[in-house]
């Protein structure tokens, strides 16, 4: 009789344990983008990252697709490379000519990488309703962001001494 | 001269003495870890999630709810001068989730549940049921022992889940229903910075290395601990002191891997 009473027990605590791991991951853990799911990287160069990090998030108006997954330096421009990483559920969303921004959240928060959706020309749009060039397996045509491609529009981040810099400079040639 | 001597003699001693004793530890770990995939033994174990595991809950589901409530009041009080009330959600989350809980369910835990296996193991030692069991071709360390191992390793991680879940709730009772921070707030800024691998899984990671920590030294006090009434209150209070330094030593080292960059 008692062991069956500690079974039962035991049992309840670990029902308890299975609904605090359950609150956890449906409550408090971050869900959009778990680093579960699947993503392609894309590449690209900054002048100066400021205070950007990996695992900083990348944002369309401020809806979460990708994360940034490694910051480098290139070996012979000695520019910055960051490598993002987007979720595939935004793949062939958006074009190539797509700007990144390293922004800032709030006065004091922490930097992120904004996306501005670029546009796409006319002929292109057609190209991929006819020579379907986004479904192939060289994507080199695909007038989207894909696999391994590079963003050459970038702006970086904002850097106060240089801005308290230039007005300086601007005051004093006055 | 004869003083050098006595000197070294007594350095070497009790070198020998502690070497001895982690080769020891080593054997009682080995033994204890290994002897555990069997079926017939499951009872036991089961029995002793029941001391260790369950008879905890009460200790570890008050002090996650007063660790959460005082983490919010706190929290609250710092943010709300800089008008950031509103990241008192993943504050207490992230706190709760990646230090406290762990750390704090561990020292519980060696002080409720690593005292008790040691005065136990100890006075079955001292009563000589350990020889006994011996005596009838029974393996101490098989039977006694490593139920008591696995028993504790499974047990922590989850009181430490529920420690953390609690604390959250905790935290939501005094900045939501209390100070009046926004509930929206609250779970949406939480959910936007807490990472499930990073934070959750990293905390019991953290909770499993300590439970192994506090059931290693608590069953090697009890099973080496000199067999007088003395030698069991001596061991008990080693195993407290002991372990709980190692937690929070090892949550250092294990904080530096895991967050460091």
């Amino acid at each position: 009789m008692t062991t069956r009473k500690t079974e039962t027990l035991v049992g309840l605590f670990v029902a308890l344990a299975i609904a605090a791991t359950m609150l956890l991951a449906l409550r408090v853990v971050n869900q959009g983008m778990a680093g579960n799911s699947e993503t392609f990287t894309v590449k690209a160069r900054f002048d100066n990252i400021g205070g950007l990090k990996p695992r900083s998030s990348v944002k369309v108006g401020g809806v979460v697709v990708g994360r940034v997954e490694r910051i480098y330096l290139h070996k012979t421009d000695l520019v910055p490379i960051v490598e993002l990483q987007i979720s595939t559920e935004y793949a062939n969303t958006f074009p190539d000519t797509s700007s990144l921004s390293i922004l800032t959240s709030g006065l004091l928060g922490e930097q992120f990488i904004g996306l501005l959706p670029g546009f796409i020309f006319p002929e292109d749009l057609a190209r991929i309703e006819e020579d379907k060039v986004c479904e192939t397996t060289s994507l080199n045509n695909c007038p989207y962001l894909t696999e391994g491609e590079e963003v050459f529009d970038t702006k970086s981040a904002l850097i106060l001494e240089d801005l308290i810099g230039q007005i300086l400079f601007k005051q004093g040639s006055e | 001269m004869n003083f050098l001597v006595n000197y070294f003699s007594g350095l070497g001693k009790s070198t020998l003495n502690r070497v001895n004793g982690v080769g020891a530890a080593s054997i009682m770990l080995y033994g204890a870890l290994f002897a555990f995939p069997q079926w017939k033994n499951i009872r036991l174990t089961i029995s002793q999630i029941y001391i260790v595991g369950v008879q905890s809950l009460l200790i570890v589901m008050v002090s996650g709810l007063f660790i959460g409530m005082v983490m919010a009041l706190q929290g609250y009080t710092i943010l709300v001068n800089y008008g950031a009330e509103g990241s008192l959600g993943p504050m207490v989350a992230l706190s709760i989730l990646r230090e406290l809980g762990p750390v704090v369910t561990a020292l519980l835990f060696a002080g409720r549940a690593g005292s008790a296996l040691t005065a136990e193991i100890g006075l079955m030692k001292a009563t000589e049921q350990l020889s006994s069991l011996e005596m009838m071709a029974i393996d101490p360390l098989r039977r006694v022992v490593s139920p008591r191992f696995w028993a504790g390793i499974i047990s922590l991680p989850m009181l430490t889940l529920i420690f953390s879940a609690i604390g959250i709730l905790g935290g939501h009772l005094v900045g939501v229903d209390w100070l009046g921070v926004d509930a929206g707030s609250y779970w949406s800024i939480m959910q936007a910075t807490v990472e499930w691998d990073k934070d959750v899984v990293n905390g019991i990671i953290k909770s499993a290395v300590f439970a192994l920590v506090i059931v290693w030294i608590a069953l090697y006090k009890g099973y080496s601990c000199i067999p007088t009434s003395e030698g069991i209150s001596q061991a008990t209070t080693q195993t407290v002191v002991y372990s709980s330094l190692a937690i929070l030593g090892l949550d250092f080292i294990l904080t530096a891997l895991m967050f460091g960059i």
